[in-house]
């Protein structure tokens, strides 16, 4: 686990994707006037038939991989995280959920990435959209290496996906893609009885970063990483809940319909304990860069921990 | 604004400038004391990304300071890198493209409903026009004969990864727009005098929309950023925002 990161995600993915390309015909990256920003460049030169522009139009990219779906191809429709959530929603719930077409949706530059360019470009509202879609899976790696699993996961699965990636460098937490990835399935970074964290995403790293804060303090936190938001491993979060009693859950995105829903969704209903979700709350957010953003809004190491002490002393303060 | 907050749409903004200094300084009617002034001509810039010669033209117009120009981009700015409800002088916030020409178009007919002599003037991209929503709107605005509605598309054959004719190919915009029910006229963009001319020409009375394809050049204005896609979405360095003002002083002298 270290704290420069030097490749991002973006790059990871395109890496493994031209190298399944190469020996798959059937995948197809489908963009649209964002093949730089996906870093696609080098893909594109090299199997320039398994790539297709299709211009400003994300609408339009979704409902022609539907279509290059249901006639035998792999596509991968990428660009931004925020116009393929949201602008082409609709093409996403008929013509990828709904006909169950083989579509995997890449979103890059996800969550508030894209800093001070604003709302129009931020995506913290995909997770909440596409979860309430039946049908799609959704995946939110947090790392290089568990970009490179995902993306060897994509070319061989078969259904509706949707990926969300980040756009900077990120730091390592996972020193090999071996391990880093089961579709499904809850990673146990840190082991702990005291409370559990759960974050996904970019949230992972400053989600360990706090539990090397909360050791300090003599409090022993469980990391979950969630890398599959949907289907979730329920099991992991009720079992956590029940060994660890009190659960706090980190995202990179609002705080309605996110990692932090789906948990509350589960513990709601089988095994309620004192929870919190850190998140971005309900407001259009200020201009500002990503990590700015991520320190305005209490999701750094010290913010993650000030709030998982505030919900254990307000527990022991109840239990007297 | 761009060199200091370290990234920006360098190439569009300067392709549109002429075009908005032109709408700004000359064509359109406002009053930046009362920007909710309601008989105001409006402005929709659709290809929100052009925001650093946007927010210029929107200060030098007196909607807020120059200075405030400084913290464009920085933490808590109301100047973030689209334009937003925070900025005074925007009348929607952009960013996500093909959005504007819907906006104007409600614009445009409320102003007929309300018998008020307002222009609606919405900037969209070349690149732009492969979305979707841009003809929704554009079949719109002669079904509904708004006359009083203006789009003008900075023709400038770029847009982020590489000509708008490789990319998605548009042509001809010009039978396009037509076959949409639109008046269609062509103007060298970056040529102030054409472009006053043509504002001042546009009839008020018109039962049909009107689109102006401004022929225009991206980076306009500084050598080697003209034609250069790789200037889309980039921050000089030092230096060369030394060579570009050095340009651009020159240019000025010369016209003098
Ligand atoms: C819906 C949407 N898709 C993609 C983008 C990303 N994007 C920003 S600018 C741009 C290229 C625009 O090209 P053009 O319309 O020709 O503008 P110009 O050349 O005048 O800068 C793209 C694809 C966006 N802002 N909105
Ligand atoms: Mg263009």
């Amino acid at each position: 686990m270290s704290d420069a990161g030097g490749k991002s995600c973006r790059h990871a993915f395109t890496e493994i994707l031209l190298e399944a390309a190469l020996s798959d015909s059937s995948i197809i990256a489908v963009t649209s006037d964002a093949k730089g920003s996906v870093t696609l460049g080098d893909y594109e030169r090299a199997v320039p038939a398994q790539f297709v522009e299709m211009g400003i139009a994300e609408q339009n990219t979704v409902g022609v991989s539907a279509g290059l779906a249901r006639s035998g191809k792999r596509p991968f429709a990428c660009g931004p995280a925020s116009f393929y959530s949201a602008r082409a929603i609709e093409q996403v719930k008929n013509d990828v959920a709904y006909a169950n077409t083989n579509v995997k949706i890449v979103g890059v530059s996800g969550g508030v990435s894209y800093g001070a360019l604003g709302s129009t470009h931020h995506s913290l509202h995909d997770i909440a959209f596409m979860r309430a879609i039946p049908n799609i899976s959704i995946i939110v790696p947090c790392d290089v290496a568990q970009t490179r699993a995902v993306t060897r996961f994509l070319t061989k699965h078969v259904g509706p996906v949707y990926v969300r990636i980040g756009r900077g460098p990120v730091p390592e937490v996972y020193p090999d893609d071996l391990t880093a990835f089961t579709f499904g399935k809850a990673y146990e970074l840190c082991g702990g009885g005291d409370c559990t964290l759960i974050a996904s995403g970019e949230a992972v790293y400053p989600a360990l970063q706090a539990v090397g804060e909360l050791a300090a303090a003599g409090i022993r936190a469980r990391l979950l990483d969630m890398p599959t938001l949907k289907p979730l491993d329920e099991d992991s979060v009720v079992t956590a809940a029940r060994e660890t009693g009190a659960v706090v859950t980190i995202e990179e995105h609002s705080v309605y319909g996110g990692l932090g829903s789906a948990v509350a969704e589960v513990l709601a209903q089988k095994h309620a304990v004192p929870m919190r979700i850190i998140g971005f709350p309900d407001e259009f957010v200020p201009a500002g860069s990503s990590a700015e953003l991520f320190s305005y809004y209490g999701i750094t190491g010290p913010g993650i921990a000030a709030t998982v002490r505030k919900l254990l002393d307000r527990q022991r303060f109840r239990r007297g | 604004m761009i060199f200091q907050a370290g990234g920006g749409h360098t190439g569009g903004s300067l392709s549109s400038l002429d075009i908005l200094v032109a709408l700004y300084f000359h064509a359109m009617r406002y009053d930046p004391k009362d920007p909710q002034w309601s008989l105001r001509d409006r402005f929709v810039l659709s290809k929100g990304h052009s925001v650093e010669g946007f927010y210029c033209v929107l200060a030098e117009a007196g909607y807020f300071p120059p200075p405030e120009l400084d913290g464009y981009g920085t933490f808590n700015t109301r100047l973030y890198g689209h334009p937003t409800m925070k900025a005074p002088g925007v009348e929607i916030p952009t960013g996500a493209l093909g959005h504007g020409l819907s906006v104007g178009v409600g614009m445009a007919i409320a102003g007929k409903l309300d018998g008020a002599a307002y222009r609606v003037y919405v900037l969209m991209g070349d690149g732009e026009q492969a979305e979707g929503s841009i003809w929704e709107g554009a079949m719109a605005a002669s079904h509904h004969a708004l006359g009083n509605l203006v789009g003008i598309i900075d023709n400038n054959n770029l847009q982020i990864s590489g000509k708008v004719d490789a990319v998605m190919r548009v042509a001809s915009l010009k039978d396009r727009w037509s076959a949409f029910g639109w008046k269609v006229v062509e103007v060298d963009g970056n040529d102030m005098v054409a472009l006053v001319s043509l504002f001042d020409r546009l009839p008020k009375d018109s039962s049909r929309p009107h689109l102006v394809i401004a022929h225009t050049v991206k980076g306009k204005g500084v050598s080697f950023m003209e034609n250069k896609p790789d200037w889309h979405h980039r921050a000089p360095t030092a230096d060369e925002l030394d060579l570009a003002e050095r340009e651009l002083d020159k240019a000025l002298k010369d016209r003098d």
